[in-house]
């Protein structure tokens, strides 16, 4: 406790004041568990007849396995499209000559300040009838999220390169290097370091969006786990959410937690010359058409 | 541009609606975001805990799941019901979905800005004899608030965008919904997805300038 900013080590009162505060907090906390016990209880939600098909092999392997697949290869696809997305769009933001810059930051901006479901609604109402008849419920998902996210990357990049210090760059030109060695030889190097745990951070947000392909029908873990599986198992509704619901927690906080040990690996290398870039807090289908003048670090969520 | 001018009103409507689920889950996410955040600095280990598993599971679950489990879950199974309207009903489902799923991404901000202030000026305020009490209203939140303002900026546009979702909550009455049964329609039209779009950016926009140049008026120079 020592560490926070706003209590000083406490004293002897102050301790028998935080324990007696122990043991109020343990008392409420208790409480509002058994609160929700009882509720459960009170509808019938602890009985084992609508646990049951969650120990059964067949349950994960018609119903939750296959859903795991359809999103992960959503998330997948996704991701690497807008990596490379954001790579080329957060470059050419970074470009002299302006007829590259202005494009490519409206492109950018414009689809950072979308709501993605929206932007998802129109791609898969629009598929159809520019490229013919088909399922587009995977090219929807894929291609909102790509643009999206990619725009969040874009700025990401961005922020990466303008973060490495200038004198880099100068030394580069000194001694003679064109602008795309500086790009590629000094520059991206160490910004590639710096961005990493933006760029996992952003990757945990793709990964939750995915779910957003629930409401446009695509197969993936949200739509076979709480949609069909309640419907083939009657009333094991609230057992499935909270199945899928730790599995989504699983998977994004393992990716999380690879973001922060990339970010305490990032500060205690001496090998670049800039800290890690703002991390985008990972909140879902969001984008904040928050304005990033200049060299600011990207505050989006 | 037929389209757009003919199904106006309708588009219109379902974004007042999704300007009114932004703002009961703006008061709910704040305050609530509020109450966690105070959990989470508290000197008390069990409120710290549960305020960290809080907005962890929150902040990794996707809200399409939040809200499909708020109104099938909480609201059919558990009988969780605020109103014998199905409608008005889901809209409070949604908007105090959305208030609980935003609260982590507060309480998140809030407890970043707190942390941006310096060890030392909490010891310095303790050493020319400052009360906790002083210290906190006196030197603290002031420059906390200051380094809040962007962020928690960043979050309120997120929710504002986020509102579209209402439609996973079972809330049919919002742009998203209101844009898909247009669609059903009319087939898939740029005129009418430019439009409802240019509504969200009119809203996000002035917020986003806004809170970046107050932050930068207030910020405080280390």
């Amino acid at each position: 406790m020592s560490t926070s900013v706003l209590f000083d080590a406490p004293g002897p009162r102050a301790r028998v004041r935080n324990h007696l505060l122990t043991l109020v907090s343990v008392i409420l906390v208790a409480a509002v568990l058994y609160g929700v016990y009882r509720g459960f209880d009170a509808k019938g939600q602890w009985e084992g007849k609508i646990w049951e098909p969650f120990i059964q092999a067949e349950t994960w392997q018609v119903y939750i396995i296959p859903g795991l697949i359809g999103t992960l290869k959503a998330a997948a696809a996704a991701a690497v499209l807008a990596m490379l997305f954001g790579a080329v769009f957060g470059l050419a933001r970074l470009s002299d000559h302006a007829w590259i810059r202005v494009p490519a930051g409206l492109v950018v901006e414009v689809f950072r300040a979308i709501p993605l479901l929206l932007l998802i609604f129109f791609i898969f109402y629009l598929a159809p009838s520019v490229l013919g008849g088909g399922d587009y419920a995977f090219f929807a998902v894929v291609l909102g999220l790509t643009l999206y996210n990619g725009s969040v990357l874009a700025e990401i990049v961005r922020a990466g390169v303008l973060s490495v210090a200038r004198g880099q760059s100068e030394a580069g030109y000194a001694i003679g290097m064109r602008k795309n060695q500086v790009m590629r030889m000094v520059l991206l190097p160490q910004a590639i370091t710096v961005m990493m745990p933006a760029i996992v951070s952003q990757l945990v947000v793709l990964l939750k969006d995915t779910a957003l392909g629930y409401i446009i029908a695509y197969v993936d873990l949200l739509n076979t786990g709480f949609k069909i599986l309640p419907a083939v198992f009657f009333g094991s509704l609230i057992p499935a959410a909270i199945v899928i619901g730790i599995i989504y927690v699983a998977l994004n906080m393992s990716l999380s937690y690879l973001a922060t040990w990339l970010e305490r690996r990032t500060r205690r290398s001496r090998k670049v010359t800039a800290g890690p870039v703002e991390p985008p807090g990972a909140m879902a289908a969001v984008g904040a058409g928050q304005p990033t003048g200049g060299g600011d670090l990207p505050i989006v969520d | 541009m037929d389209e757009l001018i003919t199904y106006a009103p309708e588009l219109a409507r379902g974004f007042l609606e999704n300007v009114k689920l932004s703002l009961v889950a703006l008061v709910v996410s704040f305050i609530l975001g509020t109450i966690l955040v105070a959990m989470r600095v508290s000197p008390t280990p069990v409120l710290r805990a549960a305020g960290t598993v809080y907005v962890n599971v929150v902040r990794n679950t996707p809200l399409t799941l939040v809200l499909a489990f708020s109104a099938l879950g909480l609201s059919d199974q558990l009988g969780l019901v605020f109103s014998d309207q199905p409608e008005t009903n889901s809209f409070w489902i949604v908007g105090l979905g959305l208030g609980a799923y935003t609260a982590a991404f507060v309480c998140e901000a809030l407890r970043a800005g707190i942390n941006t202030v310096p060890m030392g000026q909490a010891e310095a305020s303790r050493a020319i004899g400052l009360t906790f009490f002083q210290t906190l209203t006196m030197i603290i939140l002031p420059q906390a608030f200051r380094a809040v303002i962007a962020p928690l900026g960043s979050v309120v546009i997120a929710m504002i965008k986020n509102s579209t979702v209402a439609t996973a909550g079972g809330f049919l009455a919002d742009s998203a919904a209101t844009m898909k049964i247009v669609f059903d329609t009319t087939g898939a039209s740029i005129p009418i997805f430019l439009g409802v779009i240019a509504a969200f950016m009119v809203l996000i926009l002035p917020i986003g300038y806004f809170t970046g140049w107050l932050s930068r008026k207030l910020a405080v120079v280390r």
